[in-house]
């Protein structure tokens, strides 16, 4: 069982989709409940993964490692290789339980070719928890491009008017991006060949040699920061970073609500992972190269500033979700690039929380949607005092989105900008803006539609939630206020990665620490002291900087 | 008689695989004359059963040469004109595939047609005779002799639908064209066989070291490099020698569209490789430049024109004229003086996988055929999930492979091609190869998008053939299969490429 986890965890949703297979497609309930079986199911083949994960927190490097390395096409060097660290423990659980909660909101609002929908989205599951095992940088392309596919035709056959446009303009943009990353992985490859002799795709082996890259004076910083680069593009479309997002409000308002909720909750992490699991540590001299970085945050800061203001002006809830979706990762990509601990740990702990507050609110404006058919704000109003129940879990998951202490959004934006600021406060200063533009943009849509009396006769017979809808929001509500109250635990989680992470980018020449990682059986106290954490006020790690810029 | 006399038995075994198909397209002719019109299914099964008869040909050959270690390798046949090695043993397998399916494919769209003559498969299998020519042949005028027999038979195979104007168009246009590059080519060949005094491919490649090291810029071997390189490009259809092939394609019966898609464009690029590897590799700097050009401009022209196609046909036309120029780039990869192998690796398992998945897009489209409708329109794609699910969920598959979308077995073509590309450090060809295949993404999706999302013109299920049903079966379980389990098919192009006639291929032995 221990061995073998993870691959249960990732097949779980396809066993689905092939027993789903053999359903008849009129049986439309019966389709509807092996998907829901499955959906639940791969979420609570996941919970085993939480205590044996936590035991083993503090241990640095994968743990759950299954499969050797070339065991899957031995004469390319390409290996089924998976193993989580707790980045990607964490991801993984909010995919599984983000997973459940979509196919769950899904019963109703999918009348027409029910057996196809489930049989897609359940495929596009093991696509998403593949990117977050593969140890393997084949394996990894392998899951992260075949996931497009059930995400388009997602988009394209179950989406809004324009759907055939949105469909295609993510594709082609999320697979634009990704073909120069092949190559960029193709150069690695082919660079750990010169240095080793070996032909491997392992992500641990390319670890030790990619980042010499930068100092080896047959390539030098100019093609380091090409490579750099040619990864960028592949993340930086999918997070969006600006000015890549133009295909998010696209996609994001002509998917299924539950496309949109998988969309923002999981597939944007893609891209903020892809920086941590491969950017980071693949390229830490460029990184820490003052002009690459100040890109970064800029890009960064424009997406925060920009996502914000474009969310004020939106007619359509959805679209203004969507572009809070640009906002809120900005934040993450703020954090990610503030390089220490306390920016990533708040990074990945707020791309946790985005995944919980801006799910809900994709589930929010299909509820709506479902019941009126439009999301057009003007059309509504007043609507707390037909559906209270809906209006209470709304009005906490705004909160939560906006960041209000006591709910999860605060502790990664102050985790975030707390890490911003101990690099330079300019930046911190720019970015704290988009904290007051969320809360602006949040509470003028609760005003618009919740208060006041019922303005539009067509709303006076909604009914509120029915005990389905009310249980897919349970889940998040309880995470919003867990991660919100007591997020020590995650933050334990994160720190040993977190750390590891911050003093191979920071010092990538000290004590072989990017070998470090990949060894299990290594005990790290020696050299994790010095970034060791003691938890401030919001259990947040602080930071004791290691050496600074590079040696 | 004299010469008849130098042939020993070793010499039949390696021809083996010809005689028998040879021998069953003659065979046809004559059953079909005596059996009535309503059993005319009986030339296809002996076609078939002709084909399997030619893979145990082959089977026995790769046998026998595994036999002694002299031969493991290959082996001289025929007065040294065949050089019957694992490279040619490749394309024979690739081509009796592609046949067979196409056979499956073709039985109920030549009856809807009322064109069910025994000469179709006469000349299908006669084709075939041809490439084996061309991609055994190792002497210029038996790999000339073999173009011929296959162009003749194709150009026919074109026409056949006599009552179609579109066809007789089309098989006239390709006949012109075609006759047209071959008297180029044909030119080319004798410049060559006039500077080197000899026909054979390893005394051309011996002669001509000779001669460019003398004069690297020798005129004569300039000009007979040029115009036989331009007959070569013609049969691939690479731009600008292409304009052939989307009218060719457009007009011919559908299951011979996809045949000529893959088992004469394989034919073609085996005798691509032949030629530029084992005869004119001393000029590689000479054509190196060249095919970078050609290479763009294919890839380029074809994707661009492949976004405006409306006729299904045509557009797959387009789609695998785009494909000939990501090949290109493999044999692009290398330095001035050497090849990569990577690149030849990779042109092969493109090959593989392109017969596989464009053959299946074709079925597809074959299926499609019934009654009145030609089918070979965008629209009447539209809706096909709802009329024909299993073949909307293969077609969808194959259109992704063909976009070379990872775990599809389209993605190792590409993945190969351009490896070889940055393993030799041609950075920007690469990038650019890559960015022109999400190109093509965008028209393999509007015919998913039709397929998917469109609202199906006429109601009522699609009937299929359990013939069609088994070719698409054939070729979706491949492209699946090989996407997902690569590493034999890795090894088989290892295998393949085992012989060392040049340099630089000799180094993928190890």
């Amino acid at each position: 069982m221990q061995n073998h986890i993870l691959s249960i965890i990732l097949f779980t949703p396809l066993l689905g989709a092939l027993i789903l297979l053999f359903v008849p497609k009129e049986n439309k309930d019966a389709i509807r409940w092996i998907a829901n079986i499955f959906a639940l199911g791969g979420f609570l083949v996941s919970l085993p993964l939480v205590p044996m994960f936590w035991a083993q927190r503090l241990e640095p490097g994968f743990k759950f490692i299954e499969g050797t390395p070339n065991n899957w096409i031995p004469s390319i060097g390409a290996g089924y290789v998976i193993g989580i660290d707790g980045i990607s423990f964490l991801l993984i659980m909010l995919t599984t339980l983000l997973g459940w909660i979509s196919i769950l909101s899904s019963w109703t609002a999918i009348e027409n070719r029910v057996k196809e929908y489930y049989v897609w989205f359940l495929i596009l599951q093991t696509g998403m928890l593949g990117v977050f095992m593969a140890l393997d940088f084949f394996l990894f392309f392998v899951f992260w491009e075949a996931m497009l596919v059930p995400m388009y035709l997602l988009i394209g056959i179950w989406g809004g008017p324009r759907k055939l446009y949105a469909a295609i303009k993510f594709f082609l943009y999320t697979l634009a991006g990704s073909v120069l990353m092949l190559l960029g992985i193709l150069f690695l490859y082919f660079h750990h060949h010169g240095v080793t002799g070996i032909y491997t795709f392992s992500l641990t082996a390319l670890y030790e040699t990619a980042p010499k890259i930068y100092s080896d004076p047959a390539y030098g910083p100019t093609i380091a920061t090409l490579l750099f680069f040619a990864f960028f593009f592949a993340f930086a479309i999918k997070v969006p970073m600006f000015p890549f997002h133009t295909w998010l409000p696209d996609a994001h308002v002509e998917a299924p609500t539950a496309g949109s909720v998988i969309l923002a909750g999981v597939l944007l992490k893609m891209g903020t992972y892809g920086f941590i699991r491969f950017s980071l540590p693949f390229f830490p001299d460029v990184l820490m190269h003052t002009k690459v970085r100040g890109w970064m945050i800029t890009l960064s800061i424009i997406a925060i500033i920009y996502g914000a203001l474009v969310s004020l002006m939106q007619k359509d809830m959805k679209k203004l979700v969507a572009y809070s979706s640009v906002s809120h990762l900005g934040f993450c990509t703020l954090g990610i690039f503030a390089l220490n601990s306390a920016g990533l740990s708040g990074s990945v702990l707020q791309q946790i929380n985005h995944g919980i507050s801006t799910g809900a609110l994709f589930l929010i404006v299909g509820i709506l949607y479902e019941r009126r058919h439009t999301r057009e704000i003007a059309e509504y109003g007043g609507i707390s005092n037909v559906m209270p129940v809906y209006a209470t879990i709304t009005m906490i998951m705004f909160l939560s989105s906006m960041g209000l202490p006591l709910l999860n959004g605060f502790v990664g934006e102050f985790t975030i900008l707390q890490g911003t600021f101990m690099e330079n406060w300019r930046w911190g200063a720019w970015a704290v803006p988009g904290v007051v533009l969320a809360a602006a943009y949040l509470l003028w849509l609760y005003q618009r539609v919740f208060f006041g009396t019922v303005t539009n006769p067509k709303n006076e017979k909604l009914h509120d939630l029915t005990p389905r809808e009310v249980l897919t929001f349970v889940p998040l509500l309880i995470m919003a206020f867990w991660i919100g109250l007591y997020p020590k635990p995650f933050f334990q989680i994160l720190e040993q990665p977190v750390n590891q992470l911050v003093q191979n980018v920071r010092n990538p020449q000290a004590a072989g620490a990017v070998n470090a990682t990949l060894r299990p059986a290594v005990k790290q106290e020696a050299t994790s002291a010095p970034v060791a954490t003691t938890a401030s006020a919001i259990g947040a790690p602080a930071v004791s900087h290691p050496a600074k810029g590079k040696n | 008689m004299g010469a008849l006399s130098q042939f020993n038995w070793n010499d039949y075994t390696l021809a083996l695989p010809i005689t028998l198909l040879t021998l069953f397209a003659l065979g046809i002719l004559l059953i079909d004359l005596m059996i009535p019109p309503e059993t005319k299914w009986a030339n296809a099964v002996t076609a078939l059963i002709g084909v399997l008869f030619a893979t145990a040909g082959v089977v026995k050959i790769q046998l026998w040469m595994q036999t002694s270690r002299s031969t493991s390798m290959g082996s001289l046949a025929m007065m040294r004109t065949m050089l019957v090695d694992r490279f040619a043993l490749y394309f024979f397998y690739l081509f009796l595939a592609a046949t067979a399916i196409s056979i499956l494919m073709s039985m109920r769209y030549m009856k809807t047609e009322h064109e069910n003559h025994g000469e179709y498969y006469a000349l299908m299998l006669l084709s075939v005779v041809g490439m084996m020519c061309m991609a055994a042949g190792f002497d210029i005028v038996l790999i000339f002799i073999g173009l011929e027999l296959m162009a003749i038979s194709t150009y026919v195979l074109v026409g056949f639908l006599r009552r179609d104007r579109r066809s007789n168009e089309a098989a006239l246009k390709y006949m012109l064209l075609g006759a047209f590059s071959s008297g180029i080519f044909a030119y080319g060949l004798s410049l060559l066989y006039g500077l080197t005094g000899s026909t054979n491919l390893g005394e051309i490649s011996r002669q001509l070291t000779q001669i460019l090291a003398r004069n690297p810029y020798h005129p004569v071997a300039i000009i007979a490099l040029l115009t036989t390189i331009v007959g070569l490009l013609f049969k691939i259809a690479a731009v600008p020698f292409h304009q052939w092939a989307p009218d060719a394609y457009e007009g011919a019966p559908t299951c011979i569209t996809g045949f000529m898609s893959v088992a004469v464009k394989a034919a073609g690029w085996a005798m691509l490789l032949r030629i530029l590897i084992w005869g004119l590799l001393p000029m590689r700097s000479v054509w190196l430049p060249l095919l970078v050009f050609v290479s763009i401009a294919t890839m380029t022209g074809a994707n661009f024109a492949a976004l405006t196609q409306t006729n299904t046909k045509r557009l797959l036309a387009y789609s695998s004229i785009a494909h000939v120029g990501y090949m290109l780039l493999g044999l692009i990869a290398g330095t001035v003086t050497e090849l990569s192998p990577d690149g030849i690796k990779g042109i092969l398992i493109y090959l593989l996988v392109y017969t596989f998945m464009n053959l299946g897009a074709f079925g597809v489209i074959t299926s499609l055929r019934y009654r009145n409708v030609i089918g070979d329109e965008l629209d009447d794609l539209n809706g096909l999930y709802s009329r024909a699910p299993v073949e909307a969920v293969l077609m969808l598959i194959f259109l992704l492979s063909l976009a070379g979308i990872p775990p599809l077995a389209g993605f190792y073509g590409k993945y190969f091609i351009f490896l070889s590309l940055i393993e030799t450090k041609h950075y920007a060809l690469a990038s650019l190869g890559v960015l022109y295949s999400v190109f093509g993404l965008y028209y393999y999706l509007k015919m998913a998008n039709a397929m998917f999302m469109g609202q199906p013109e006429e109601q009522g299920a699609l009937p299929v053939s359990w013939t069609m049903r088994a070719a698409l079966g054939v070729t979706a379980f491949a492209t699946l299969f090989i996407g997902i389990m690569p590493d034999r098919f890795i090894q088989l192009v290892n295998w393949s490429l085992g012989l060392a006639q040049s340099p630089a291929v000799a180094k993928l032995i190890h």
